[in-house]
């Protein structure tokens, strides 16, 4: 096996692009010298991204007979033949009355497989925006491409990037990279991977960006440790600063006492977006005033001038959150609610004042049966949307919810309004919580009923191409807050009420989304159908409800039992019914029941039926499936009896039992949808 | 080399580092624009394919930032450092580099680092890559290289770079209240020089700027500048797009624009820009 690198330095890549690039780079290698069954793993970091690994040395050699036309064929035929493969006459042989071609494909080294398939992968390299600089080159990277380190058992290969009269900026494979730019600014030249590595590490450049990462959380975990604090984890900027830095330098800061008054989420949202500063906390969980950073240099007074500046900004930036902080508390939210008169909701959709009235009535609705305080809910359902006009959240727009939430604490208002203000967007996503309380449930139901019966009624729907307003997100809110609060709703007169037009479609749309969520949660699509088809409820815990009893009653031994006994009494049915052309009913007065079996399933049928009716009525799925579970043995002594009698009159009160089996069975689910 | 240059001398330094660099020396425009990017030896000149290297400074208004001289660090007219040097050079982000330590940033003490930032100017129907450029966590400028200007790819891509004076200045001179920035050696303050002024531009701004009036200056250079633009006057047709930039920015700090209009205010100044620069490239030898 020969021994590859190729890594392509530049300008410094946006730090989201860095590891699908590498990983990109890897995948393209990959399919372009498949011939070589290349073997290869990507680095990256700021200024490079790179693929190493192992590949054949050479290409093999192969050989084989290409058979052409028939003797005889028409000249053309022939002509064609020899032009398609790039051959002359002479070349061709007869054999078994075909003219045939050798066809040899020498071996390839690897160096010229690379040499001619990387300048080509290069130029169409996918970058996410890519750009030109200089003059006279249509060559285009993420930013400036300046070296292209490409060697193969310590060889360069040989290949630049002209194209035709473009020169590329002269770019051609090489020896040399670069190390640190600040540290180690000279560029030097590799001979092997792991030269590379070492040479790279002893000038700084850490190129493995899953080491950077481990390297930067060790560092900053270790520093908190030292005050006795923890790091607040947050993989997402983990991920980014890995992408910042090539020689990661953790520090701490400290911030002013002056500004610890300040929310904490509005301190780590400044931190976290701002400056990618890390927010710890003390042992006990609140914040503590310090923050971690990640410097890319080791500096020569220790770091003092980077952390004293860090600091600097950060007081900068935390001034400018105290004077939004100050100056929002002087207007109570329910002063601001005529300002939200001139914020567009959306462009087709009014402002948000007239949403918050939608949303006051709503949730005066919804209290009831969310077991909520009615003037509490209204009150904050009406507030909510206020925060939108305050500075912190047109500068942090992030915080919409939690500062208003904050504010009316200000504004003593209730603490349940309060809690329903901040937590009205929840759940945020399927990680993020619903909102605790009845009163916040109430508000964060109507925030989302809303939403989605606004946008379907300017048909603004999800569709193939995406999900703009995240209504999906908003119909999976809907089920959670319902289902993990334990609320009873039902929701199509509440739709119907709030937007006519719409109900039934916003409906069907949350219902398929029920689907989708007990789909995820491991029911089966079939056990799915079979529990809603033709269910008319419209209250999604009962649906999830129902959906859960049934999967139950099947993974017992009786629902499997009775579900194959139902398979065969249903198919018997159906082949009888079609050759009598017409359907068998239950006649339970029938005469011709002289069979113990008989007796014994008629009567546990009547027994069912009963029962049945009765759990039904109370949305008693489980126990519906229970009582369904006591015609296992009767039905199955049952089958011991051959039901096609050739008595007429036995044969039909036998397919009437069948039927009237089919029928009970189906008050409960329609088990015909459940697939073998 | 004294380690905390004034705020003049800080702008004297990099008259210097960038005249050096074979850059003419500009004088700001005497327009009111929101950005250093709107001078038209920016705009006009990193269309067509003549090399240029230029360097100047230039006053900014933006509106709807004043605070009335109360915030440290908000302010409704400020300066901006640009440079622009067509086509980019290889060695731009080490000239830059190097600038930074003629204003006595050295980057051996200090972190600085290039943090992806894709520029784009929705008035001026530009765009371009680069990075804002950070040093310890505070941004110290915009580097960009321009793609499209007037919604016209551009023939060699331009190295355009801006500081923020200001900011800069409060770094190295350690002030954390713009007002208080040393202007020159002689003891004079930033605030002595320009408080005032912050006080009252934004109560014109915000206050009592006439929108009605406003509204039809800003129709009024919209005609003019298709008017030049026929006439084949590129660089007079322009002033009349950066005025109707400049009066769309006071409308909205007056807060009279619904954000429906905004957006096609936005339109209408991108529209001009366009037709400028249209114009301007027609008009360049080939």
């Amino acid at each position: 096996m020969a021994e590859f690198l190729l890594e392509l330095f530049s300008e410094e890549i946006p730090a989201r692009m860095q590891q699908q690039a590498a990983a990109a780079l890897c995948r393209l290698l990959t399919e372009a010298l498949a011939p070589l069954s290349p073997a290869l793993s990507p680095a990256s970091g700021p200024r490079r991204i790179a693929a190493f690994g192992a590949m054949a040395p050479e290409t093999q050699a192969t050989a084989r007979i290409e058979r052409g036309p028939r003797l005889g064929a028409p000249e053309a035929a022939l002509a064609g033949f020899l032009r398609k493969h790039n051959a002359t006459r002479d070349q061709l042989h007869d054999e078994a009355g075909y003219h045939t071609l050798r066809l040899d494909a020498p071996s390839q080294s690897a160096a010229s497989l690379i040499a001619n398939a990387v300048p080509a992968l290069l130029r169409r390299f996918p970058w996410p925006k890519s750009m030109r600089w200089g003059a006279g080159s249509q060559f285009t990277w993420v930013r400036p491409l300046r070296r292209i380190l490409c060697l193969l058992d310590g060889a360069v290969v040989p290949f630049d990037l002209r194209d035709g009269a473009d020169d590329a900026h002269g770019l051609a494979s090489d020896t040399l990279t670069e190390g640190h730019r600040f540290l180690s600014p000279d560029a030097f030249a590799v001979t092997s991977v792991e030269a590379w590595r070492t040479g790279l590490a002893a000038r700084h450049v850490l190129v493995d960006a899953g080491s950077r990462r481990a390297r930067i959380w060790a560092g900053i975990t270790a520093l908190a440790a030292g005050q006795g604090l923890t790091v607040v984890p947050d993989e997402a900027l983990l991920d980014e600063v890995t992408g910042l830095v090539e020689w990661p330098v953790p520090m701490l800061g400290r911030i002013d006492a002056a500004f610890m008054d300040l929310p904490p989420e509005v301190m780590q949202v400044s931190m976290r977006e701002n400056q990618r500063y890390f927010a710890l906390r003390h042992a006990a969980g609140n914040p503590a005033p310090w923050f971690a950073f990640i410097a890319n240099i080791e500096a020569a007074d220790g770091g003092a001038a980077i952390i004293a500046g860090n600091e600097r900004v950060l007081r900068a930036r935390f001034a400018d959150a105290r004077h939004f902080w100050d100056l929002d508390r002087k207007t109570p939210l329910a002063a601001r609610l005529d300002a939200l008169k001139s914020v567009i909701f959306h462009a087709r959709l009014g402002s948000q004042y007239a949403r918050a009235q939608r949303l006051h009535d709503l949730a005066l609705r919804l209290a009831e049966p969310l077991r909520a305080e009615a003037h509490l809910a209204a009150r904050a359902a009406l507030l909510c949307k206020a925060d939108l006009t305050t500075g912190m959240v047109g500068e942090f727009p992030e915080l919409q919810g939690i500062m208003g939430g904050y504010y009316a604490r200000h504004d003593a208002e209730p603490a349940e309004v309060s809690a329903a203000i901040s937590q009205h967007y929840a759940p945020k996503g399927p990680t993020d919580s619903v909102p605790t309380g009845h009163v916040a449930a109430a508000v964060a139901l109507a925030d989302k009923l809303d939403q989605l019966t606004q946008f379907f009624s300017i048909g603004e729907k999800p569709g193939g191409s995406g999900d703009p307003y995240a209504l999906r997100r908003a119909a999976l809110g809907i089920i959670r807050i319902l289902r993990e609060g334990g609320y009873w709703l039902a929701l199509r007169p509440v739709l119907e009420n709030a937007a006519p037009d719409v109900a039934d479609e916003v409906l069907a749309f949350i219902i398929d989304r029920l689907k989708v969520q007990l789909r995820a949660e491991g029911h089966r699509h079939d056990v799915i159908e079979a529990a809603l088809t033709g269910y008319s409820s419209n209250d999604v815990r009962i649906l999830a409800l129902k959906v859960e009893a049934l999967s139950a009653f099947l993974n017992t031994d009786s629902g499997a039992n009775l579900l194959a006994a139902y398979r065969r009494g249903t198919n018997i049915l159906r082949i009888e019914e079609k050759r009598d052309a017409r359907q068998f009913a239950a006649d339970p007065s029938s005469t011709s029941l002289r069979e113990q079996q008989e007796a014994d399933l008629a009567q546990a049928l009547s027994g069912v039926q009963h029962s049945l009716e009765a759990r039904l009525g109370h949305e008693d799925f489980s126990g519906a499936c229970a009582a369904l579970a006591e015609l296992r043995a009767p039905v199955d002594a049952f089958f011991s009896l051959t039901i096609n009698d050739p008595d007429p009159a036995i044969r039909e009160a036998r397919l009437g039992l069948l039927a009237r089996l089919r029928e009970i069975m189906n008050r409960v689910a329609d088990f015909s949808k459940i697939e073998a | 080399m004294s380690p905390a240059p004034s705020f003049q001398d800080l702008i004297l330094r990099l008259h210097a580092f960038w005249a050096a660099q074979g850059c003419v020396i500009l004088q700001p425009y005497d327009m009111e624009m929101g950005a250093g990017t709107f001078h038209p030896a920016t705009t006009l000149r990193a269309l067509g394919p003549a090399p240029w290297r230029a360097a100047y400074v230039q006053p900014c208004r933006r509106p709807s930032d004043g605070r009335y001289g109360e915030n440290p660090n908000r302010l409704q007219h400020y300066y901006q450092y640009q440079v622009i040097i067509k086509p980019s050079p290889a060695t731009a982000q080490e000239m830059l580099l190097d600038s930074y330590r003629a204003i006595g940033l050295d980057p051996a003490l200090h972190d600085i680092r290039f943090v992806e930032d894709d520029w784009e100017s929705p008035t001026l129907g530009a765009w371009g890559l680069g990075w804002e450029v950070w040093c310890d966590g505070m941004e110290v400028g915009q580097f960009t290289y321009f793609q499209q200007v007037g919604g016209i790819p551009v023939v060699h891509p331009s190295f355009e770079m801006t500081y923020g004076l200001e900011r800069l200045a409060m770094y190295v001179q350690g002030v954390e209240r713009v007002y208080d920035l040393a202007f020159n050696d002689a003891g004079v303050t930033y605030g002595d020089v320009f408080l005032r002024a912050e006080r009252e531009y934004s109560a014109h701004n915000f206050e009592h700027a006439d929108t009605a009036m406003l509204t039809r200056h800003f129709a009024d250079a919209e005609a003019e500048c298709a008017a030049l633009v026929a006439a084949r006057l590129a660089l007079p047709a322009y002033d009349q797009c950066i005025k109707a930039s400049h009066l769309f920015n006071l409308l909205d700090a007056r807060g009279v624009i619904s954000v429906a209009e905004r957006a096609a205010y936005i339109a209408r100044v991108r529209g001009l820009a366009r037709a400028c620069c249209e114009a301007y490239v027609g008009q360049e030898a080939p």
